[in-house]
Protein backbone atom coordinates (compact mmCIF):
# COMPACT_ATOMS: atom_id res chain seq x y z
CA UNK A 1 0.00 0.00 0.00
CA UNK A 2 1.14 3.40 -0.84
CA UNK A 3 2.32 6.17 1.97
CA UNK A 4 -0.69 8.39 3.43
CA UNK A 5 0.95 11.53 4.07
CA UNK A 6 -1.85 12.43 6.26
CA UNK A 7 -1.65 9.44 8.56
CA UNK A 8 1.91 9.68 8.35
CA UNK A 9 2.55 13.46 9.57
CA UNK A 10 -0.14 12.03 12.46
CA UNK A 11 2.73 9.30 13.81
CA UNK A 12 5.43 11.01 13.21
CA UNK A 13 3.91 13.44 15.71
CA UNK A 14 2.14 11.27 17.98
CA UNK A 15 6.01 9.17 18.22
CA UNK A 16 7.04 12.82 19.58
CA UNK A 17 4.05 13.18 21.98
CA UNK A 18 4.75 10.04 23.02
CA UNK A 19 8.44 10.50 23.59
CA UNK A 20 7.83 13.70 26.01
CA UNK A 21 5.62 11.65 28.57
CA UNK A 22 9.27 9.75 29.73
CA UNK A 23 10.49 12.91 30.86
CA UNK A 24 6.96 14.21 31.99
CA UNK A 25 6.85 10.71 34.07
CA UNK A 26 10.20 11.86 35.05
CA UNK A 27 8.88 15.08 36.80
CA UNK A 28 5.52 13.15 38.20
CA UNK A 29 7.85 10.99 40.17
CA UNK A 30 10.38 13.31 41.00
CA UNK A 31 8.02 15.62 42.56
CA UNK A 32 7.34 13.42 44.86
CA UNK A 33 10.18 11.95 46.73
CA UNK A 34 12.43 13.29 49.19
CA UNK A 35 14.49 16.17 47.83
CA UNK A 36 17.89 14.20 48.14
CA UNK A 37 16.34 11.41 45.39
CA UNK A 38 14.77 14.12 43.16
CA UNK A 39 17.72 13.79 40.29
CA UNK A 40 17.62 10.05 40.99
CA UNK A 41 14.63 9.22 40.63
CA UNK A 42 14.50 11.96 37.29
CA UNK A 43 17.29 9.71 35.79
CA UNK A 44 15.88 6.65 36.89
CA UNK A 45 12.93 7.44 34.46
CA UNK A 46 14.85 9.52 32.18
CA UNK A 47 18.11 7.03 31.43
CA UNK A 48 14.76 4.37 29.34
CA UNK A 49 14.97 7.02 26.96
CA UNK A 50 18.69 6.19 26.56
CA UNK A 51 18.70 2.40 27.21
CA UNK A 52 15.66 1.04 25.40
CA UNK A 53 16.14 3.34 22.94
CA UNK A 54 18.80 1.69 22.03
CA UNK A 55 17.85 -1.93 22.67
CA UNK A 56 14.66 -1.07 20.63
CA UNK A 57 16.31 -0.80 17.35
CA UNK A 58 19.06 -3.66 17.81
CA UNK A 59 16.09 -6.32 18.53
CA UNK A 60 13.26 -5.28 20.31
CA UNK A 61 11.00 -4.22 17.44
CA UNK A 62 11.93 -7.44 16.12
CA UNK A 63 11.28 -9.85 19.57
CA UNK A 64 8.16 -7.51 19.65
CA UNK A 65 6.49 -7.10 16.41
CA UNK A 66 9.07 -9.03 14.06
CA UNK A 67 7.86 -12.41 11.70
CA UNK A 68 5.89 -15.02 14.08
CA UNK A 69 7.68 -17.82 16.23
CA UNK A 70 4.76 -19.91 17.63
CA UNK A 71 2.15 -16.68 19.07
CA UNK A 72 5.03 -16.38 21.64
CA UNK A 73 7.55 -13.88 19.99
CA UNK A 74 8.91 -12.46 17.07
CA UNK A 75 11.68 -13.56 15.17
CA UNK A 76 15.09 -11.49 14.69
CA UNK A 77 14.12 -11.52 11.19
CA UNK A 78 14.32 -7.50 12.13
CA UNK A 79 17.17 -7.46 14.09
CA UNK A 80 19.01 -4.00 13.38
CA UNK A 81 15.75 -3.07 11.61
CA UNK A 82 17.11 -4.60 8.70
CA UNK A 83 14.26 -4.44 6.15
CA UNK A 84 12.19 -1.78 8.33
CA UNK A 85 12.15 1.08 5.69
CA UNK A 86 10.12 3.53 4.27
CA UNK A 87 7.94 1.58 2.68
CA UNK A 88 4.91 0.55 4.82
CA UNK A 89 4.57 -2.88 6.45
CA UNK A 90 2.45 -5.15 5.25
CA UNK A 91 0.58 -6.06 8.41
CA UNK A 92 0.91 -3.34 10.57
CA UNK A 93 -0.31 0.71 10.38
CA UNK A 94 -0.64 -0.12 6.24
CA UNK A 95 -0.75 3.35 5.40
CA UNK A 96 2.50 4.87 6.85
CA UNK A 97 6.29 4.14 6.65
CA UNK A 98 7.13 1.25 8.62
CA UNK A 99 10.16 3.09 10.17
CA UNK A 100 7.68 5.30 11.85
CA UNK A 101 5.52 2.57 13.02
CA UNK A 102 8.64 0.98 14.86
CA UNK A 103 9.39 4.48 16.63
CA UNK A 104 5.91 4.60 17.22
CA UNK A 105 6.20 1.64 18.91
CA UNK A 106 9.51 1.69 20.63
CA UNK A 107 8.19 4.96 22.90
CA UNK A 108 5.83 3.16 24.44
CA UNK A 109 8.61 0.12 25.20
CA UNK A 110 10.47 2.92 26.66
CA UNK A 111 7.95 4.75 29.07
CA UNK A 112 6.88 1.12 30.12
CA UNK A 113 10.08 0.41 31.72
CA UNK A 114 10.44 4.41 33.53
CA UNK A 115 6.80 3.28 34.72
CA UNK A 116 7.85 0.67 37.10
CA UNK A 117 11.15 2.52 38.56
CA UNK A 118 8.49 4.60 40.88
CA UNK A 119 8.17 1.35 42.54
CA UNK A 120 11.91 1.29 43.65
CA UNK A 121 13.05 5.33 44.22
CA UNK A 122 14.93 5.96 47.11
CA UNK A 123 16.43 2.84 47.60
CA UNK A 124 17.77 0.50 44.36
CA UNK A 125 21.19 1.00 43.28
CA UNK A 126 21.38 2.51 39.71
CA UNK A 127 23.24 0.06 37.99
CA UNK A 128 21.14 -2.48 38.88
CA UNK A 129 18.37 -0.88 37.70
CA UNK A 130 20.10 -0.98 34.96
CA UNK A 131 21.07 -4.25 34.45
CA UNK A 132 17.20 -5.11 35.90
CA UNK A 133 15.60 -3.08 33.49
CA UNK A 134 17.48 -4.76 30.39
CA UNK A 135 16.43 -7.99 31.39
CA UNK A 136 12.95 -6.98 31.75
CA UNK A 137 12.57 -5.38 28.90
CA UNK A 138 13.77 -8.45 26.67
CA UNK A 139 12.24 -11.36 28.69
CA UNK A 140 9.23 -9.22 29.89
CA UNK A 141 8.30 -6.61 28.12
CA UNK A 142 8.86 -7.95 24.36
CA UNK A 143 6.95 -11.11 24.79
CA UNK A 144 3.71 -9.59 25.90
CA UNK A 145 3.60 -6.40 23.66
CA UNK A 146 4.19 -9.29 20.89
CA UNK A 147 1.35 -11.75 23.05
CA UNK A 148 -1.23 -8.96 22.47
CA UNK A 149 -0.31 -6.83 19.53
CA UNK A 150 1.52 -8.35 16.92
CA UNK A 151 -0.61 -10.11 14.29
CA UNK A 152 -0.15 -13.55 15.48
CA UNK A 153 0.25 -13.09 18.79
CA UNK A 154 -1.41 -15.47 21.10
CA UNK A 155 -3.48 -12.77 23.09
CA UNK A 156 -4.62 -10.45 19.60
CA UNK A 157 -5.46 -14.04 17.88
CA UNK A 158 -7.91 -15.07 20.87
CA UNK A 159 -9.47 -11.55 20.44
CA UNK A 160 -8.08 -9.89 23.53
CA UNK A 161 -8.52 -6.04 22.78
CA UNK A 162 -5.95 -3.10 23.84
CA UNK A 163 -6.20 -0.17 22.18
CA UNK A 164 -2.87 1.33 23.49
CA UNK A 165 -1.38 -0.91 25.84
CA UNK A 166 -3.91 -1.04 29.00
CA UNK A 167 -1.89 -4.65 29.67
CA UNK A 168 1.11 -4.60 27.39
CA UNK A 169 2.12 -1.11 29.55
CA UNK A 170 0.02 -0.55 32.54
CA UNK A 171 -0.52 -4.42 34.24
CA UNK A 172 2.67 -4.97 32.84
CA UNK A 173 4.23 -1.84 35.02
CA UNK A 174 2.22 -2.01 37.89
CA UNK A 175 2.75 -6.31 38.60
CA UNK A 176 6.26 -5.26 38.18
CA UNK A 177 6.08 -2.53 40.56
CA UNK A 178 4.39 -4.68 43.28
CA UNK A 179 6.90 -7.44 43.21
CA UNK A 180 10.30 -5.26 43.31
CA UNK A 181 8.96 -3.13 45.81
CA UNK A 182 8.22 -6.57 47.68
CA UNK A 183 11.25 -7.81 46.91
CA UNK A 184 13.23 -4.74 47.75
CA UNK A 185 11.74 -3.81 50.99
CA UNK A 186 11.00 -0.57 52.44
CA UNK A 187 12.41 2.80 52.52
CA UNK A 188 14.77 3.22 55.81
CA UNK A 189 12.12 4.71 57.93
CA UNK A 190 9.02 3.67 55.85
CA UNK A 191 7.74 1.12 58.66
CA UNK A 192 8.59 3.61 61.90
CA UNK A 193 6.16 5.69 59.79
CA UNK A 194 8.78 8.51 59.03
CA UNK A 195 6.81 10.99 56.58
CA UNK A 196 8.09 10.68 53.45
CA UNK A 197 7.25 14.34 51.96
CA UNK A 198 7.23 15.21 48.15
CA UNK A 199 9.73 17.59 47.83
CA UNK A 200 7.66 19.80 44.74
CA UNK A 201 3.89 19.00 44.15
CA UNK A 202 4.43 22.17 41.79
CA UNK A 203 6.73 19.29 39.50
CA UNK A 204 4.11 16.34 40.37
CA UNK A 205 1.64 18.99 38.13
CA UNK A 206 4.16 20.20 35.60
CA UNK A 207 4.98 16.02 34.98
CA UNK A 208 0.86 14.86 35.07
CA UNK A 209 0.16 17.48 32.55
CA UNK A 210 3.23 16.36 30.01
CA UNK A 211 2.15 12.81 30.35
CA UNK A 212 -1.93 13.77 30.06
CA UNK A 213 -0.42 16.11 26.41
CA UNK A 214 1.67 13.12 25.54
CA UNK A 215 -1.47 10.68 26.08
CA UNK A 216 -2.79 12.35 23.48
CA UNK A 217 -0.27 10.70 20.93
CA UNK A 218 -0.18 7.28 23.14
CA UNK A 219 -4.11 7.08 22.67
CA UNK A 220 -4.82 8.74 18.96
CA UNK A 221 -2.04 7.83 17.59
CA UNK A 222 -2.79 4.17 18.40
CA UNK A 223 -5.67 4.22 15.57
CA UNK A 224 -2.78 5.07 13.05
CA UNK A 225 -4.42 6.86 11.08
CA UNK A 226 -5.45 10.70 11.30
CA UNK A 227 -9.11 10.14 10.47
CA UNK A 228 -12.14 9.74 12.52
CA UNK A 229 -11.13 6.96 15.09
CA UNK A 230 -8.37 9.07 16.08
CA UNK A 231 -10.60 11.81 17.16
CA UNK A 232 -12.78 9.53 18.72
CA UNK A 233 -9.85 8.19 21.01
CA UNK A 234 -8.71 11.90 21.39
CA UNK A 235 -11.94 12.72 23.08
CA UNK A 236 -12.20 9.64 25.26
CA UNK A 237 -8.70 9.95 26.51
CA UNK A 238 -9.53 13.66 27.53
CA UNK A 239 -12.65 13.08 28.54
CA UNK A 240 -11.44 10.00 30.73
CA UNK A 241 -8.74 12.08 32.46
CA UNK A 242 -10.98 14.96 33.41
CA UNK A 243 -13.66 12.59 34.52
CA UNK A 244 -10.88 11.06 36.91
CA UNK A 245 -9.11 14.38 38.18
CA UNK A 246 -12.69 15.29 39.28
CA UNK A 247 -13.44 12.58 41.25
CA UNK A 248 -10.50 11.70 42.78
CA UNK A 249 -10.13 15.37 43.86
CA UNK A 250 -13.64 14.99 44.95
CA UNK A 251 -12.93 11.73 47.07
CA UNK A 252 -9.92 14.02 48.77
CA UNK A 253 -11.92 16.54 49.16
CA UNK A 254 -14.89 14.28 51.20
CA UNK A 255 -11.85 12.98 53.15
CA UNK A 256 -10.17 16.35 54.08
CA UNK A 257 -9.07 18.56 51.34
CA UNK A 258 -8.85 18.88 47.29
CA UNK A 259 -5.36 18.87 47.08
CA UNK A 260 -3.48 19.29 44.16
CA UNK A 261 -0.98 16.08 44.23
CA UNK A 262 -5.01 14.58 44.22
CA UNK A 263 -6.25 15.94 41.10
CA UNK A 264 -2.51 15.23 39.01
CA UNK A 265 -3.01 11.46 40.47
CA UNK A 266 -6.77 10.92 39.67
CA UNK A 267 -6.19 12.62 36.04
CA UNK A 268 -3.15 9.93 34.86
CA UNK A 269 -5.17 6.95 36.57
CA UNK A 270 -7.56 8.34 34.39
CA UNK A 271 -5.66 7.94 31.59
CA UNK A 272 -4.63 5.02 31.82
CA UNK A 273 -7.80 3.57 32.61
CA UNK A 274 -9.07 4.83 28.43
CA UNK A 275 -5.98 3.80 27.45
CA UNK A 276 -6.99 0.34 26.40
CA UNK A 277 -10.28 1.31 25.98
CA UNK A 278 -9.38 4.55 23.85
CA UNK A 279 -10.72 3.62 20.41
CA UNK A 280 -13.28 1.27 21.12
CA UNK A 281 -15.79 2.49 23.08
CA UNK A 282 -17.77 5.62 22.33
CA UNK A 283 -16.67 9.00 23.69
CA UNK A 284 -19.18 9.53 26.32
CA UNK A 285 -18.25 5.91 28.01
CA UNK A 286 -15.16 7.52 29.10
CA UNK A 287 -17.07 9.11 32.00
CA UNK A 288 -17.89 6.27 33.69
CA UNK A 289 -14.26 4.68 32.66
CA UNK A 290 -12.99 7.36 34.37
CA UNK A 291 -14.92 7.92 37.23
CA UNK A 292 -14.84 4.38 38.65
CA UNK A 293 -10.86 4.10 37.94
CA UNK A 294 -10.40 7.17 40.17
CA UNK A 295 -12.50 5.73 42.89
CA UNK A 296 -10.85 2.12 42.47
CA UNK A 297 -7.63 3.42 42.57
CA UNK A 298 -8.11 5.85 45.33
CA UNK A 299 -9.37 3.28 47.45
CA UNK A 300 -5.97 0.72 46.72
CA UNK A 301 -3.79 3.31 47.23
CA UNK A 302 -5.28 3.86 50.67
CA UNK A 303 -5.22 0.04 51.23
CA UNK A 304 -1.65 -0.24 50.00
CA UNK A 305 -0.49 2.25 52.34
CA UNK A 306 -2.11 1.02 55.06
CA UNK A 307 -3.06 -2.63 55.00
CA UNK A 308 -0.56 -3.94 52.22
CA UNK A 309 2.84 -3.63 54.48
CA UNK A 310 5.03 -2.92 51.05
CA UNK A 311 6.14 0.22 50.54
CA UNK A 312 5.62 0.30 46.40
CA UNK A 313 6.89 4.18 47.14
CA UNK A 314 4.91 6.35 44.51
CA UNK A 315 1.98 3.69 44.07
CA UNK A 316 2.42 2.46 40.33
CA UNK A 317 0.66 -0.48 41.33
CA UNK A 318 -2.80 1.41 42.42
CA UNK A 319 -1.95 3.94 39.44
CA UNK A 320 -1.24 1.95 36.48
CA UNK A 321 -2.11 -1.90 37.73
CA UNK A 322 -5.53 -1.61 38.70
CA UNK A 323 -6.20 1.42 36.69
CA UNK A 324 -5.11 -0.67 34.16
CA UNK A 325 -6.71 -3.95 34.99
CA UNK A 326 -10.15 -1.69 35.16
CA UNK A 327 -9.66 -0.01 31.90
CA UNK A 328 -9.12 -3.76 30.02
CA UNK A 329 -11.91 -4.75 31.68
CA UNK A 330 -14.14 -1.76 30.60
CA UNK A 331 -13.06 -2.23 27.38
CA UNK A 332 -14.88 -5.77 27.63
CA UNK A 333 -17.88 -3.86 28.90
CA UNK A 334 -18.15 -0.76 26.89
CA UNK A 335 -16.69 -1.79 24.04
CA UNK A 336 -18.99 -1.39 19.89
CA UNK A 337 -17.86 -2.25 16.87
CA UNK A 338 -19.92 0.60 15.93
CA UNK A 339 -17.14 2.38 17.14
CA UNK A 340 -14.22 0.70 15.43
CA UNK A 341 -14.92 -2.05 12.91
CA UNK A 342 -11.50 -3.79 14.12
CA UNK A 343 -12.59 -4.27 17.63
CA UNK A 344 -15.66 -5.72 18.93
CA UNK A 345 -18.93 -5.67 20.86
CA UNK A 346 -18.79 -5.41 24.41
CA UNK A 347 -20.90 -6.79 27.47
CA UNK A 348 -23.32 -3.68 26.96
CA UNK A 349 -23.75 -4.81 23.65
CA UNK A 350 -25.03 -7.97 24.94
CA UNK A 351 -21.64 -10.00 23.65
CA UNK A 352 -20.20 -11.26 27.31
CA UNK A 353 -17.49 -13.05 25.51
CA UNK A 354 -15.18 -10.33 25.14
CA UNK A 355 -15.52 -9.75 29.06
CA UNK A 356 -14.11 -13.15 29.20
CA UNK A 357 -11.37 -12.63 26.66
CA UNK A 358 -10.29 -9.59 28.10
CA UNK A 359 -10.32 -10.86 31.83
CA UNK A 360 -7.75 -13.68 30.45
CA UNK A 361 -5.68 -10.94 28.81
CA UNK A 362 -5.18 -9.64 31.99
CA UNK A 363 -5.14 -12.77 34.09
CA UNK A 364 -2.22 -14.04 32.06
CA UNK A 365 0.06 -10.26 31.81
CA UNK A 366 -0.47 -10.35 35.70
CA UNK A 367 0.83 -13.54 36.77
CA UNK A 368 3.34 -13.27 33.81
CA UNK A 369 4.69 -9.64 34.89
CA UNK A 370 4.49 -10.64 38.28
CA UNK A 371 6.24 -13.75 37.97
CA UNK A 372 9.11 -12.85 35.77
CA UNK A 373 9.90 -9.44 37.52
CA UNK A 374 10.06 -11.77 40.62
CA UNK A 375 12.75 -14.20 39.19
CA UNK A 376 14.50 -11.42 37.21
CA UNK A 377 14.96 -9.18 40.42
CA UNK A 378 16.15 -11.73 42.65
CA UNK A 379 18.73 -12.93 39.90
CA UNK A 380 19.84 -9.46 40.13
CA UNK A 381 19.97 -9.50 43.98
CA UNK A 382 22.02 -12.33 43.44
CA UNK A 383 24.32 -11.14 40.90
CA UNK A 384 25.00 -7.63 42.21
CA UNK A 385 22.65 -6.61 44.75
CA UNK A 386 19.97 -4.30 44.29
CA UNK A 387 19.61 -1.68 46.97
CA UNK A 388 22.41 0.78 48.08
CA UNK A 389 24.19 0.79 51.49
CA UNK A 390 22.50 2.31 54.14
CA UNK A 391 24.62 5.16 54.62
CA UNK A 392 24.09 5.59 50.72
CA UNK A 393 20.39 5.73 51.21
CA UNK A 394 20.76 8.04 54.36
CA UNK A 395 22.86 10.63 52.27
CA UNK A 396 20.42 10.50 49.45
CA UNK A 397 20.73 8.91 46.04
CA UNK A 398 21.39 12.49 44.47
CA UNK A 399 25.01 12.51 45.47
CA UNK A 400 25.68 8.79 46.60
CA UNK A 401 24.54 7.32 42.47
CA UNK A 402 25.00 10.35 41.27
CA UNK A 403 27.23 12.66 42.32
CA UNK A 404 25.21 15.91 41.75
CA UNK A 405 22.27 17.81 44.05
CA UNK A 406 18.74 18.69 42.49
CA UNK A 407 19.74 22.38 44.20
CA UNK A 408 23.35 23.26 43.96
CA UNK A 409 25.06 25.94 45.91
CA UNK A 410 25.06 27.42 48.90
CA UNK A 411 23.23 30.05 47.79
CA UNK B 1 25.43 43.32 75.08
CA UNK B 2 23.11 40.88 75.18
CA UNK B 3 21.74 38.50 71.90
CA UNK B 4 18.31 38.47 71.71
CA UNK B 5 16.98 35.27 69.91
CA UNK B 6 13.22 35.36 69.04
CA UNK B 7 11.26 32.16 67.78
CA UNK B 8 8.45 33.67 65.79
CA UNK B 9 5.51 33.33 63.34
CA UNK B 10 6.26 33.04 60.12
CA UNK B 11 3.36 36.05 59.56
CA UNK B 12 4.62 38.05 62.16
CA UNK B 13 7.94 39.45 61.21
CA UNK B 14 6.67 42.33 59.42
CA UNK B 15 5.30 43.60 62.95
CA UNK B 16 8.27 42.59 64.50
CA UNK B 17 10.69 44.18 62.32
CA UNK B 18 8.27 47.60 62.57
CA UNK B 19 8.94 47.68 66.46
CA UNK B 20 12.50 46.90 66.34
CA UNK B 21 12.80 49.81 63.58
CA UNK B 22 10.38 52.09 66.11
CA UNK B 23 13.06 51.36 69.30
CA UNK B 24 16.01 52.18 67.37
CA UNK B 25 17.86 48.87 66.25
CA UNK B 26 17.57 48.82 62.46
CA UNK B 27 19.92 45.68 61.91
CA UNK B 28 19.12 41.90 62.31
CA UNK B 29 19.35 38.15 61.07
CA UNK B 30 16.48 36.23 60.24
CA UNK B 31 16.54 32.17 59.72
CA UNK B 32 13.60 30.03 57.97
CA UNK B 33 13.46 27.13 60.61
CA UNK B 34 11.52 24.29 61.80
CA UNK B 35 10.56 22.74 65.13
CA UNK B 36 7.65 22.41 68.01
CA UNK B 37 7.20 23.26 71.22
CA UNK B 38 3.94 22.36 73.09
CA UNK B 39 1.71 22.53 70.18
CA UNK B 40 1.00 19.62 68.01
CA UNK B 41 1.92 19.19 64.14
CA UNK B 42 0.04 19.85 61.12
CA UNK B 43 -2.06 17.36 59.06
CA UNK B 44 -1.24 17.53 55.28
CA UNK B 45 -2.42 15.38 52.39
CA UNK B 46 -0.89 12.70 50.61
CA UNK B 47 -2.07 11.69 47.10
CA UNK B 48 -4.70 9.09 49.19
CA UNK B 49 -4.90 10.00 52.86
CA UNK B 50 -3.31 12.38 54.74
CA UNK B 51 0.13 12.22 57.32
CA UNK B 52 1.62 14.62 59.82
CA UNK B 53 4.25 16.70 59.97
CA UNK B 54 5.69 17.23 64.21
CA UNK B 55 8.04 20.24 63.07
CA UNK B 56 6.56 23.14 61.91
CA UNK B 57 7.91 25.96 60.08
CA UNK B 58 8.98 29.99 62.00
CA UNK B 59 11.09 32.36 61.57
CA UNK B 60 14.39 32.99 64.21
CA UNK B 61 15.62 36.65 64.49
CA UNK B 62 18.46 37.12 65.69
CA UNK B 63 19.87 40.78 67.32
CA UNK B 64 22.20 42.17 69.84
CA UNK B 65 21.03 45.10 71.64
CA UNK B 66 22.76 46.83 75.02
CA UNK B 67 22.06 45.51 78.24
CA UNK B 68 19.86 48.40 79.69
CA UNK B 69 17.70 47.89 76.27
CA UNK B 70 16.74 44.03 76.99
CA UNK B 71 13.62 44.21 79.28
CA UNK B 72 12.10 47.51 76.80
CA UNK B 73 12.97 45.25 73.82
CA UNK B 74 11.79 41.84 74.79
CA UNK B 75 8.31 43.76 75.63
CA UNK B 76 8.36 45.20 72.24
CA UNK B 77 8.69 41.44 70.23
CA UNK B 78 6.06 40.01 72.79
CA UNK B 79 3.97 42.99 71.58
CA UNK B 80 4.20 42.50 68.56
CA UNK B 81 4.31 38.78 67.63
CA UNK B 82 1.76 37.73 70.04
CA UNK B 83 -1.37 35.76 68.91
CA UNK B 84 -2.52 34.39 72.43
CA UNK B 85 -2.77 31.11 70.56
CA UNK B 86 -0.23 28.06 71.17
CA UNK B 87 2.44 28.27 68.73
CA UNK B 88 3.61 32.14 69.19
CA UNK B 89 7.72 30.94 69.87
CA UNK B 90 9.74 32.00 72.73
CA UNK B 91 12.45 34.30 73.15
CA UNK B 92 16.04 33.55 74.27
CA UNK B 93 17.99 36.18 75.54
CA UNK B 94 22.26 35.33 75.83
CA UNK B 95 25.17 37.14 76.78
CA UNK B 96 27.26 38.18 74.19
CA UNK B 97 31.28 38.83 74.48
CA UNK B 98 32.28 40.83 72.01
CA UNK B 99 31.19 42.53 68.73
CA UNK B 100 32.83 43.78 65.43
CA UNK B 101 31.76 45.46 62.49
CA UNK B 102 33.75 43.97 59.91
CA UNK B 103 33.73 47.41 57.63
CA UNK B 104 35.11 49.88 60.20
CA UNK B 105 36.86 47.39 62.84
CA UNK B 106 34.80 48.55 65.59
CA UNK B 107 34.65 46.82 68.38
CA UNK B 108 32.05 46.12 71.53
CA UNK B 109 28.79 48.78 72.10
CA UNK B 110 29.93 50.32 68.53
CA UNK B 111 29.55 47.56 66.28
CA UNK B 112 26.17 46.77 67.80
Amino acid sequence: MNVNTGDTAWILISTALVMLMTPGLALFYGGMVRRKNLISTIMMSFVMLALIGVLWVIYGYSLSFGPDWGGVIGKLSWFGLRGVGEAPSETYATTVPHLAFAMFQGMFAIITVALFTGAVVERIKFSALIFFSVLWFTLVYCPVAHWVWAQNGWLYRIGALDFAGGTVVHINAGAAALALAWLLGPRRGYLEKEPMEANSIPLVMIGASLLWFGWFGFNAGSALTSGGLAASAFVTTNTAAAAAGLTWMILGWIHRRPSLQGIATGAVVGLVAITPAAGFVSPIMALPIGIIAAILSYYAMLFRASKMGIDESLDVWACHGIGGTWGALATGIFAQLAVNAAGADGLISGNAMQLVRQLLAVAVVWVFSFGMTWILGKLVDRLIGLRVSPVEETVGLDISQHGEKAYGGLR
Amino acid sequence: MKKIEAIIREEKLGAVRKVLEESGYYGMTVTEVSGHGREGGLTLQWRAGEYRVDYLPKLKIELVVLDEDVPRMINAIVGAARTGAMGDGKIFVIPVENAVRIRTGDEGVNAV
